[in-house]
């Protein structure tokens, strides 16, 4: 077992994972690496064919050619969510090669992808490093996978293939309309998806890069978000995606009228605090509360007569409404939730692909992020330090990635609209299971029992004073929760056993996952 | 080996409840217990079952309970009810202790705009139920509730009364009909409920009898402060006898109408537009004012249907009602708008009241506005108006 360390935010993590020694979290904006960034092998345009004719004749046929091998990284962009068609495929044949010992660096993982499970199993795949959510969640929270899982954000992702933290061997990228070249877009064809903007870094900084597609248009195909001169192969097949499973439940409005509540005192809030002016920007993410919250700030934004600037998405029907309703210039977006996001993209000019580069990346000169007035956010448990958790139950098992989560941290004003409790387990807690977002870039929770605004803030604290909206301490929130459940949870029994990290977005170690007592 | 006893919801998947079945035996207490947050509250749950058995005076038998994340006021009720089904002979409780945000008052001549419903049963409604702002909440014990489930739910409704923040709203609760109804106040009178609903009243006998029951459980208990009544009428006879209703006891403040019961009671079908009970309403309306009692109209039930919520409050406002049932916390903000007066209104009556105001000062016996002589019942209505635009 690998030696463990405290970092600076008091975590104990592990200073070497799967073989490779590593930072711990050093504390927020402290970790500047210095060096070259990493890049792909030199290729010369002489082995690739003169007439732009990359297409081979199956994806077994691409994968040879590639030259996939025992303990080599694949990737893949999670556009289709949980509607993707290839990678089953893909480690299927794989396993037909006799293969073994691989690693799966996808962008985000689905229920669709259950059956890696018997992959891991047989010995396809050792490991999995990105975001795990349903059966693959559960099954590495028992620590079922040979290798300790890493979850990154959407920027980690991006950070960790540009300073070479991750080298990826073969990139597989599904594509709702390619050339024989290898240019490919995400807005068109039968499968489309929106955009493939996380499978940019995989096309720009992988050995080996095969794009997969249903819809083969002749040469150009335009616009090209991939670009075929990143590309090794082209491999068309009848199906790559189901987009209708694009749509997942968390991209649905809420009903609950508690979560309504909390939406709708969230847009109050940032009226109140005077975020809502002419020209400015938000991001709300997936999630039911999210999205009615850009509902409620919308009504506020008609009846003020105000416009923003940019929304950041995940886009959804109500944000493609806001561009449409002109309540917006631009949508920049970085993945389509539903078809509606997709056909705004394909259709509007100020609905903009975007990749986690421009938004997230530690090594880029800047990020969207942190340029957005305010950005709402949801999460499993918050402590009275404004720490909090995106991955883990508070008993302890593996929850869902992070997503572009500790990114978002960075805008002006962070909001985090959650629920006080969740049946009987409490939202805010002593101290967060898994640290994922330090408390000092948390600036407000909304509860239906109240806001409470970080003390660091003392900004929005004073901008509203008096607001007449239900401002209190963090303390007083979390001592009325634990009256009404009876007193704070017992904590759970966990292992000393890492079966996996969380990175914070400059690739350190900010928490570990322990496997919980059987 | 008796046989076992069950309480709590059926389905497969509950959420913050939870199903307890014990089976009297002579071997010594034991609890079997699955739960979704065992991990977290397992030692918490077990600690509470044996004290509610301590109470109670269990000492052997076995608990299985399947728990759903209910919290504390839910599982002590459904243990104790279940010890009750096995051994009616008990006669302690197992009160949770009563909280001091349950100890507020009510007033006779509060708003009721509106009073929003939660099935007795369903403790996961009720916990927020506060945060929208109801004027009322009424815990049903009678229709939203099924007979089989009745007897258990009045532990709920009781530890509900004693433990939960309602946050400023009337605590009202339905009472089933006749001697079902007379045993649901036991348990609620003595835990500071403002306000009875009494379902289907069709003559002044029947207010009557709750009124006196109430009355000797309050003495019993200490209670000093009256229980309110809202009779509802939904019958043909009940809204043919709505003044004798109205005027039964002291301690009515409203009268209140049902339209499902009423339609079906006269053998009509209820339509949106509502010409079927025209006469009930207005029946209903003049009784309440005769009286000097609020008149409630009844619920509107298309939650999804905003407009026409907001259209029904409006001709319940024409009408003289002051007040609408709702079921749904979403219905609360669109009754509350529609039943606040209008800009116009409100700046008339700022006017009346300061000419009433200046006229008083002066002494003079009459007011007027401008040529316009006003009469006390005008000031009345104006004083009520700015009331309900939040100007008082």
């Amino acid at each position: 077992m690998a030696k463990m360390v405290k970092n600076a935010a008091g975590r104990i993590v592990p200073v070497e994972i799967n073989g490779k020694s590593q930072t711990p979290y050093q504390g927020v904006g402290k970790y500047i690496p210095t060096g070259m960034k990493a890049a792909p092998p030199i290729r010369s345009c002489a082995d690739y064919p003169m007439d732009g004719n990359k297409i081979v004749g199956s994806l077994q046929e691409a994968l040879e050619k590639a030259g996939l091998k025992d303990g080599m990284t694949v990737s893949n962009h999670h556009h289709f969510r949980n509607g993707d068609l290839i990678m089953n495929q893909v480690f299927d044949i794989a396993s037909e090669m006799g293969v073994k010992g691989l690693r799966w660096f996808p962008s985000a993982a689905f229920p669709c992808h259950e059956p890696l499970i018997e992959h891991i199993k047989n010995g396809v795949v050792d490991w999995i490093e990105g975001s795990l959510n349903g059966p693959l969640g559960d099954f590495a929270s028992k620590g079922g996978m040979r290798g300790t899982g890493v979850l990154r954000s959407h920027g980690g992702r991006w950070q960790a293939i540009q300073d070479g933290e991750v080298h990826i061997d073969v990139a597989i990228i599904a594509a709702p309309t390619a050339d024989e070249f290898g240019n490919a877009t995400g807005d068109r064809g039968p499968s489309a998806c929106g955009l493939l903007g996380f499978g940019l870094a995989d096309s720009m900084y992988a050995d080996k890069v095969i794009v997969v597609t249903d819809n083969l248009v002749p040469f150009p195909c335009i616009p090209w978000q991939i670009q075929g001169q990143n590309v090794d192969y082209v491999v068309a097949l009848d199906k790559v995606g189901e987009p209708e499973k694009i749509v997942s439940g968390t991209t649905q409005l809420t009903k609950s009228p508690d979560r309504l509540y909390i939406a709708e005192l969230t847009a109050k809030f940032v009226k109140a605090a005077g975020i809502l002016k002419e020209g400015f920007s938000f991001q709300a993410g997936a999630g039911g509360t999210a999205l009615a919250f850009a509902l409620y700030l919308k009504e506020f934004m008609i009846e003020a007569g105000i416009k923003a600037r940019f929304i950041r998405g995940g886009s959804t029907k109500y944000l493609v409404e806001m561009l449409e309703e002109g309540l917006t210039d631009y949508i920049l977006d970085g993945q389509t939730f539903d078809l509606d996001g997709v056909r705004s993209m394909r259709e509007n000019s100020g609905h903009i692909n975007t990749s986690p580069f421009t938004s997230y990346n530690w090594h880029g000169k800047g990020n969207f992020a942190s340029m957005l007035d305010v950005v709402v956010l949801g999460a499993t448990e918050v402590d009275i330090n404004f720490n909090a958790n995106v991955v883990t139950h508070s008993d302890g098992r593996m929850l869902h990635g992070i997503g572009g989560w500790q990114n978002c941290l960075f805008s002006k004003c962070t909001i985090l609209p959650i629920p006080a409790f969740r049946d009987r387990i409490p939202v805010i807690v002593d101290e967060v299971t898994t640290l994922v977002g330090p408390g000092e870039l948390i600036d407000v929770i909304v509860t239906e029992r109240g806001i409470a605004i970080n003390p660091k803030r003392t900004d929005l604290i004073e901008a509203t004073k008096d607001c007449g909206l239900p401002i209190r301490t963090i303390e007083e929130l979390k001592a009325e929760i634990d009256d009404l459940i009876g007193g704070p949870p017992t904590k759970p029994k966990l292992t000393d056993e890492v079966i996996s990290v969380v990175k914070w977005v400059d690739g350190t170690v900010i928490d570990s996952i322990f496997r919980i007592e059987r | 080996m008796s046989s076992p006893f069950i309480v709590g919801p059926k389905g497969d998947k509950p959420r913050s409840d939870l199903r307890v079945t014990y089976t009297p035996n002579s071997s010594n207490l034991h609890i079997n217990l699955t739960s979704k947050v065992e991990t977290l509250f397992g030692e918490s749950i077990n600690a509470q079952v044996r004290d509610v058995c301590n109470q109670l005076g269990i000492k052997t038998g076995t608990f299985d309970i399947e728990d759903f994340g209910a919290l504390p006021f839910i599982i002590s009720a459904r243990v104790e009810a279940v010890i009750k089904k096995a051994h009616p002979e008990i006669q302690k409780d197992a009160l949770p202790v009563m909280k001091d945000f349950c100890m507020y008052s009510s007033s006779r001549n509060r708003f009721r705009r509106s009073r929003l419903y939660l099935p007795g049963n369903q403790a996961k409604l009720m916990v927020n139920a506060g945060i929208h702002k109801p004027d009322g909440l009424i815990l049903d014990l009678e229709d939203s509730v099924s007979p089989a489930e009745k007897k258990d739910t009045r532990y709920i409704v009781r530890n509900a009364l004693r433990t939960l923040d309602f946050m400023g709203a009337e605590r009202m609760v339905r009472i089933n009909q006749g001697e079902y109804g007379l045993l649901d106040l036991d348990f609620i009178v003595p835990h500071n409920v403002h306000l009875v609903l009494i379902p289907k009243v069709e003559s002044a006998d029947q207010v009557l009898v709750i009124d006196g029951r109430i009355k000797e459980i309050s003495k019993a208990c200490g209670r000093k402060e009256p229980v309110y009544l809202m009779p509802i009428l939904e019958s043909g006879r009940g809204i043919l006898k709505a003044l004798e209703i109205a005027e039964a006891s002291e301690n009515n403040i409203a009268l209140a109408i049902g339209l499902e019961d009423y339609t079906a009671d006269i053998g009509v079908q209820r339509t949106l537009e509502g010409h079927e009970s025209f006469f009930a309403r207005g029946m209903l309306v003049n009784a309440a004012k005769t009286a000097n009692l609020q008149a409630i109209d009844t619920v509107f039930s298309d939650v999804a249907n905003e407009e026409g919520l907001r259209a029904s409050v409006r001709e319940a406002k024409s009408l003289g009602f002051d007040g609408k049932g709702c079921i749904h916390p979403r219905q609360i903000n669109p009754i509350h708008e529609e039943f606040a007066p209008s800009k116009d209104d409100v700046d008339k009556a700022l006017l009346i009241v300061e000419a009433y105001n200046e006229a008083e000062a002066k002494g003079l016996g009459v007011v007027s506005l401008g040529s316009k002589m006003i009469d006390p019942p005008v000031v009345k209505r104006a004083l009520q108006t700015l009331k309900m635009a939040g100007k008082v």
